[in-house]
């Protein structure tokens, strides 16, 4: 326990240390410019993948559970865009990122570490934990909501190309759907948990990164450690964030 | 010249450094020696501010370090390169982006000037056509060779090298050595070396400290060096079996 409230204290002092007024602006600009290219466009792929299948996947379940004679078939593209808008774009995305960014910006500041690249900015008179970690979670609180955007577009996509192509549900049917009863709210609320989320991956993997002693085998453990910690923050905060905005 | 007085440095209850005096002289070699283990790296660390002593004084110039402010710090380390063991070059950096890293950060030369000087640093180590790759894509040599080049980019006043031979095969670590002894001459830098290496000891050594067990043991240069009566320098001169067979 005293570990943990330890740790939390550290995370804490960490961030105090990463939000300072940067040395030079422009050497902080291009590397958040040069992390918005690792930590999003890089992404990209991964999440376009991933969303295009869940939301061919939901459209297809959805077909399956709720498909009734007195119930239309447009309401089943409705549930798809209300559950990729509500849950999927920005928790289950934030969770895959976790694991993907996460661990990368562990194990980059963590080799960092070891390989003294940490000590020589230190040395020439950096704020390294800023330097390391601001553009990190500038980027991610940048592109992250991009990403989220990108994921319902692609997964809405996916689960219209199952329906005609399965022949579930018309095309036609599915594009009302998707229109039907839409609260721009849902945007708010899934932007707000995507910039959370952005901000737990980035801060909590820097945080584990930065503090890496010893040798590969630290790096590695540093790694798995912020995958962790960042996938259960993001499963509290989305409940937490649920209650506060949605409830 | 860099004067440290009565330094001492503690690791919780474990002293690392014990009332260390010693000064650093400008224009020559000054070699910190001794055992893995022995303190050299957490005297460097202390020169440098990476690490703070709980005890003593280092005088930059007269000017104490330590006292000093972090503004004030920033001024001193203007004019101060240093070469790492692993060179601990910026693996997401170009080549050119390591070496104008100090120049960004310090200067307010225009991109052309910038450009420039970083090729005159490349040059001066003798390295071309490398600017736009990467350090993984380097030898160790040549990385070390970037990292001098980075570490003279501000035009120091003071260069510090830690273990600068480590993982290099005897004649690349020639090389290193005597780039970093033409520096030191041609600029007049204060140059410190932390190494274990007795080749380059007896290359470099115009000003060798010893230090064992965190205390200053022997302070003298490279031809009284193999002389020298102390027990615990012998025992570390004539580990090397070259110089074994030459005591014989």
């Amino acid at each position: 326990m005293y570990r943990i409230i330890s740790q939390v204290g550290q995370y804490f002092i960490f961030l105090g240390r990463v939000f300072v007024r940067p040395e030079r602006w422009n050497i902080y600009i291009r590397q958040t410019i040069r992390e918005m290219d690792k930590i999003g466009v890089r992404s990209i792929g991964i999440v376009t993948l991933i969303s295009v299948f869940i939301g061919a996947v939901l459209t297809i379940q959805g077909v399956y559970n709720a498909k009734n004679p007195i119930l239309p078939n447009y309401i089943i593209a409705y549930a798809v865009r209300d559950s990729l808008l509500l849950e999927f774009s920005s928790t289950i995305i934030g969770l895959i990122l976790a694991g993907k960014v996460g661990s990368n910006i562990a194990s980059e500041i963590g080799t960092m570490r070891i390989t003294e690249q940490i000590d020589a900015l230190e040395m020439m008179g950096v704020n390294s934990a800023s330097f390391v970690a601001l553009p990190k979670i500038v980027a991610a609180l940048l592109f992250n909501p991009i990403l989220m955007i990108l994921s319902n577009a692609v997964g809405i996509v996916g689960g219209w190309i199952a329906g005609f192509a399965t022949g579930v549900i018309p095309s036609d049917e599915f594009i009302y759907g998707i229109q039907y009863n839409f609260h721009p709210y849902y945007l708010t609320y899934a932007t707000i948990k995507t910039l959370v989320f952005a901000f737990l991956i980035t801060s909590i993997s820097s945080f584990f990164g930065y503090y890496t002693r010893g040798g590969s085998v630290e790096v590695g453990n540093a790694s798995t450690r912020a995958t962790v910690y960042s996938s259960v923050l993001i499963l509290f905060f989305d409940l937490l964030l649920t209650q506060l905005l949605l409830v | 010249m860099i004067e440290v007085q009565h330094l001492s440095k503690y690791f919780g209850e474990k002293q690392v450094l014990y009332d260390v005096s010693v000064t650093f002289q400008k224009g020559i070699t000054n070699l910190v020696i001794g055992q893995s283990g022995s303190g050299k790296t957490v005297l460097l660390k202390c020169l440098v501010g990476l690490l703070i002593p709980e005890e003593g004084r280092i005088l930059y110039e007269g000017i104490d370090f330590i006292s000093l402010d972090e503004r004030e710090k920033r001024e001193i380390r203007k004019a101060i390169g240093m070469l790492f063991q692993g060179s601990a070059l910026f693996d997401s950096m170009t080549i050119e982006e390591n070496v104008k890293f100090p120049l960004d950060l310090f200067t307010r030369l225009s991109e052309a000037e910038k450009k420039e000087r970083v090729a005159f640093c490349l040059q001066r180590v003798n390295l071309q056509k490398v600017n736009k790759l990467y350090p993984s894509e380097l030898s160790g040599g040549m990385q070390k060779r970037v990292g001098i080049a980075r570490a003279i980019a501000l035009n120091p006043q003071y260069l510090f090298c830690d273990e600068p031979n480590s993982g290099l095969d005897p004649k690349t670590a020639i090389v290193i050595d005597e780039l970093i002894l033409e520096i030191t001459e041609e600029y007049g830098i204060t140059t410190i070396i932390n190494t274990h290496d007795m080749n380059s000891v007896m290359r470099l050594g115009k000003n060798i400290i010893f230090l064992a067990d965190g205390h200053v043991a022997w302070q003298g240069n490279n031809t009284q060096i193999l002389e020298a009566e102390n027990e615990k320098l012998k025992d570390f001169v004539f580990a090397n079996t070259l110089l074994q067979r030459r005591n014989e």
